[in-house]
């Protein structure tokens, strides 16, 4: 097609020929399911200029991918666009043939992928696959190539840019090889970026390394930028428009900070009110959340998509579709009664602050709640609290934590000098070598208490041991060295040589909800097992009481003969979460229990997990990346790097005054939802250290943004207590990591919300 | 999600493809045979040669007519249309039975070796690399050999069991196949958090490898039990032809293409190409069913 000639090179004065450098209008995408078409994206719009950044959000299944998809024209084989107009400089890229896409996509449209790993052909070197990209935008081979292919792998940050061509993408960590992908995507200057959740996989350290990376790549380019994810806080932190996607709908489409601050959409105020809010604790507060589930594709009928879940629904919204308009001069919404989103935000006012973050009515669960410090309302179940404060139960006061040790008579986990060393097999060349390898510390001294009510919060990257400690207390694993103690009982051995009590007491949460179910099992079944073995019950009893389990979780009783299949995520992991309290526990530990559910249902299951805890007087020792998950459900939150905890402190204190450099890093990781608060960070620079290969003195002075010097690489940090039961294991003195607090740029709103 | 609708979808998605469909038909057509060839055969003795010898089939396909001896009679004047439809009931008993044995022991046997993952597994391990090495059909003869030259007492029942040499030659032979495969689903389906959550219920083996982790390996495991049919079909007819199958008057397909080659081929022809038939179209249709099975498993998932 001699039309692309004009492309080259690229116009990026956006509009300097009046054309758009993306207007898409109407598009629809359908996807064959069986005999049967869904319809995945409907009516979508977007208009683009060079040198904009705009947000496509949306949670799993509202059509964001098959939006990029789309956009390129490049959708799969069971899948067709249904109509409309898409534009790229004017050109009509539906009526393109495919020789012209491809060279539009080798040149000019690029897509960073979601999980680079498999996007990356794993038996090419780095360096060559982008060389071969090269290639095919640009035509250049050989020793120029070569140099490009570094230069590009420097402006990524990627350190030693000529070793990392050589390998292999399996001898690069997760956040090398988004880099090498991005690297791949920008190397050609696009006109048009597509980011495909590129950080999701990633932790929250490596993922604020690479925003950083992309806002300072993105304003040198003059490239448009699509930037696809589900995660609020990196919009917020990167775009400048956004698109709200629901059922593959456009809901709401607004300038980032417009948004944010007034969202004309009752989903995307939803969508902003369920995010657990820095300082927001769940004595406190409960969650806002959105009721019900996402619908289903194929009974989307002729009304608003979003009227099963929506709070302002009216009559009118059932009967008809609310069409795309245009609510404030560059601000589109699809909702009748989007004037009364901002009135329904005011009225109900269960936070006294003035945010509109946190005024939407908890609409979701029935179970009532008692608000804000209401412990002395609770039914019989719950235990005495050593002291009234719902805070306090991590208090500093002697009273109430008779330490420094000797068994309290509270402890409900005792801990000290937890290891999990998994031995390495030897190679060949070990072997002729005669030496052993060294093990893979996994978890590597660790001292816990928990006490009877209390919520632990267990944070840090993954690889740090958070959940290899979680299986050596439950018994999954058998630990290495160290001393666990139960209910005051001394642990020796196994699962198997645990009585069935001490089983009883402890039951565990699993991260992914798709596997923790058998999928074979009614729900029924799956309740009744644990009633049955744990509790003794008849198996007649047994069925009531698996009824009342679901009640418990709000679901209804005719969930009881459903499969797993037949089950949404967040429904499935309330099913898990009623597997774990069937037997009342008294310690219940949560693996990550809603890393893998959306926004909208996430807050939902945390709230009932409190609720539950409260009510059977539970324990908790929750493990989770997020640190704002933490912070809402936890009384003490432990931060472990490389098997070791570095801080233990009440959460309160933890995020009014983070003392480890590494909690602080941690903490200015998290990328904020509000526009306004685009923080400057502590980046950690590089990945997590090998745990076969850890570095000497203190494990952390490697990335350490406070090295002190040569003592910290030097001597192993000592374990300085701070207050009862919290501590700091750094070199800094106290006073001085107190001192140097707060962070550049702490990612908490302060008591006025944001 | 339940056996019955499990069966029936199944069976839906077989019948949906046209090779799947031919191949299911041709399989629950010689089923058929293989129950009620009593009731089917013209001649229900097998070893009636009360007939002229060597007649020419009088099948003529055009006017669908079946006439006396459809596939003719062979050199001892045994009809080949009878024998053929008994035939069906012999293959259908050792290679189903056959294969019903070693998948049901293999599977106990490979889903406890992948669970436990200990010494066990590995010592187990490697006595199974080890029989795979050897040829199947190698080591089948071996084993018939062995247990023929066994001298029983008559009506013992090492004699009666000797009598099902083939049937237990090919239950022997699967059983290490089976449990490589089950074992490998097993490793597979232990990583899964519901099979943690029934450990730290307290569970035992038994209620973990049989109640969580083996109905999640049935899809892989019917998927290898129709493959291992097939080839245990094969197998049959291979022994039945070097004639380590059943004895000479027995009807077996193997056995009959066996009597009827060389010097024999010339004078009846159609006494070697009738079984010969049989078993390629009972190859063929074990093989595209068990490919359909495949196929729907891996399309649903379960």
């Amino acid at each position: 097609m001699t039309q692309l000639t004009p492309l080259n090179p690229p116009d990026r004065s956006g509009g300097g020929n009046g054309a758009r450098l993306l207007d898409v209008r109407g598009l629809g995408v359908s996807y064959r399911m069986g005999r049967r078409w869904l319809r995945a994206l409907r009516e979508f719009n977007l208009q683009l200029d060079a040198g904009q950044v705009v947000g496509i959000v949306g949670e799993s299944g509202s059509g964001k991918s098959t939006a990029a998809l789309a956009l390129m024209h490049y959708l799969s084989a069971n899948g067709r666009i249904d109509g409309g107009d898409l534009r790229f400089l004017g050109e009509d890229m539906l009526a393109m043939g495919a020789a012209d896409l491809r060279r539009l996509w080798a040149r000019h449209i690029k897509l960073v992928p979601q999980n680079a790993g498999a996007a990356l052909n794993p038996s090419i070197k780095v360096g060559r696959q982008v060389a071969e990209a090269l290639k095919a935008a640009e035509g250049i081979e050989g020793a120029k190539a070569d140099q490009q292919v570094i230069a590009s792998f420097r402006a990524v940050n990627l350190v030693d840019p000529a070793q990392v061509a050589e390998r292999y993408p399996h001898e690069l960590s997760g956040g090398m090889q988004q880099r090498v992908a991005i690297a791949m995507a920008l190397m050609c200057q696009p006109d048009l970026l597509i980011l495909d959740e590129p950080t999701t996989g990633l932790d929250v350290t490596t993922e604020a390394v690479i925003l950083d990376l992309l806002r300072s790549l993105i304003s040198g380019q003059g490239a448009g930028v699509l930037y696809i994810t589900h995660n609020l806080g990196v919009v917020a932190q990167l775009c400048q428009r956004v698109v709200v996607l629901y059922a593959g709908e456009i809901m709401e489409e607004a300038p980032v900070a417009q948004l944010f601050a007034r969202p004309r959409h009752p989903y995307t105020l939803g969508l902003l009110s369920s995010l657990p809010k820095a300082g927001q604790r769940k004595a406190h507060s409960r969650l806002q959340t959105i009721p019900g589930n996402p619908p289903d594709l194929r009974s989307v009928g002729q009304g608003c998509v979003y009227v099963e879940r929506c709070p302002l629904a009216i009559e009118m919204c059932r009967a008809q579709k609310p069409p795309l308009e245009e609510v404030e001069p560059g601000r589109l919404a699809r909702c009748f009664r989007w004037q009364d989103v901002d009135a329904f935000s005011g009225e109900s006012p269960s936070r006294p602050d003035g945010s509109p973050l946190g005024r939407m009515a908890s609409s979701g669960d029935s179970s009532p709640r008692p608000d804000g410090g209401g412990e002395g309302g609770q039914s019989g179940e719950s235990p005495p609290r050593p002291d009234g404060s719902p805070l306090g139960r991590m208090a500093s006061s002697g009273d109430s934590s008779p330490r420094p040790d000797g068994g309290t008579e509270g402890d409900i986990l005792n801990a000290e000098g937890l290891t999990k060393h998994f031995p390495v097999p030897r190679d060949l060349v070990d072997l002729l070598r005669g030496r052993k390898p060294w093990p893979i510390r996994a978890v590597d001294g660790v001292d816990l208490r928990l006490r009877q009510g209390q919520t632990l919060g267990l944070v840090g990257e993954s690889g740090s041991g958070k959940t290899t400690l979680a299986r050596i207390i439950i018994g999954l694993e058998a630990r290495s060295g160290g001393r666990l103690e139960l209910f005051g009982a001394d642990i020796q051995g196994g699962l198997r040589a645990r009585q069935q009590d001490l089983l009883s007491q402890v039951q565990m949460v699993f991260q992914n909800p798709q596997n923790s179910l058998n999928p074979y099992r009614s729900v029924r079944q799956t309740l009744c097992r644990p009633l049955v073995k744990l509790r003794g019950l008849s198996a007649k009893s047994a069925e009531d009481q698996a009824v009342q389990l679901l009640e418990a979780v709000n679901l209804r009783a005719d969930y009881a003969d459903r499969y797993p299949d037949e089950l949404s995520g967040g429904e499935k992991q309330r099913v898990a979460i009623a597997r774990a309290f069937a037997s009342q526990p008294s310690l219940v530990i949560c693996d990550e229990p809603v890393s893998a559910l959306d926004v909208s249902v996430q807050s939902a299951v945390l709230n009932l997990l409190a609720d539950l805890q409260d009510e059977h007087g539970s324990a908790c020792l929750f493990i989770s990346h997020n640190l704002s998950v933490v912070g809402y459900l936890a009384d003490v939150i432990a931060v472990m790097y490389l098997g070791q905890i570095v801080e233990i402190a009440s959460a309160d204190a933890l995020f009014r005054a983070p003392s480890h450099p590494y909690t602080e890093a941690l903490l200015a990781a998290i990328p904020t939802p509000d526009p306004s608060q685009r923080s400057q960070r502590i980046l950690l620079a590089d990945d997590l250290p090998s745990a076969q290969n850890l570095p000497s003195g203190c494990r952390f002075h490697t990335r350490c943004p406070r090295n002190i010097g040569e003592i910290c690489g030097r001597d192993a940090p000592p374990w300085r207590e701070t207050g009862a039961g919290q501590g700091i294991r750094c070199h800094i003195p106290l006073d001085e990591l107190a001192g140097a607090t707060p962070p550049p740029a702490p990612p908490r709103q302060d008591e006025e919300g944001m | 999600m339940t056996f019955l609708t499990n069966i029936h979808r199944l069976l839906r998605v077989l019948l949906w493809q046209p090779q799947s469909a031919i191949g299911t038909l041709l399989v629950a057509f010689f089923f058929f045979l293989a129950l009620f060839g009593g009731q089917l055969a013209p001649y229900p003795n097998a070893n009636d040669q009360s007939h002229d010898a060597r007649v020419s089939p009088t099948l003529d396909i055009g006017s669908l007519q079946l006439g006396a001896h459809p596939f003719g009679t062979d050199r001892l004047g045994r009809d080949v249309y009878s024998r053929v439809i008994l035939g069906a009931n012999s293959i259908f008993r050792i290679a189903g039975l056959g294969t019903v044995i070693s998948v049901v022991l293999g599977s106990a046997l490979g889903m406890a070796m992948g669970y436990r993952g200990d010494w066990l597994d590995e010592l187990l391990g490697r006595v199974i690399d080890a029989l795979l090495a050897i040829p199947a059909l190698l080591l089948a003869l071996v084993m018939v050999g062995i247990i023929r030259n066994l001298d029983f007492q008559i009506n013992s029942w090492q004699a009666a069991l000797a009598d099902e040499v083939t049937l237990l030659v090919i239950a022997i032979l699967y059983i290490p196949v089976v449990a490589r495969v089950a074992r490998s689903a097993a490793l597979d389906i232990k990583t899964r958090e519901f099979v943690a959550a029934a450990e730290i219920r307290g569970e035992s083996s038994a209620f973990i490898i049989f109640r969580e982790i083996l109905p999640s390996a049935i899809p892989a495991l019917v998927v290898e039990a129709s493959l291992r049919f097939s080839y245990a079909i094969f197998l049959v007819a291979s022994l039945g032809f070097l004639g380590f199958g059943a004895p000479p008057p027995s009807p077996d397909w193997g056995l009959m293409v066996n009597e009827n080659r060389g010097g024999f081929y010339r004078l009846t022809p159609w006494a070697l190409e009738f079984p010969a038939l049989a078993i390629a179209l009972l190859v063929i249709g074990v093989n595209l069913m068990s490919d359909g099975i495949r196929r729907a498993v891996q399309k649903g998932g379960a």
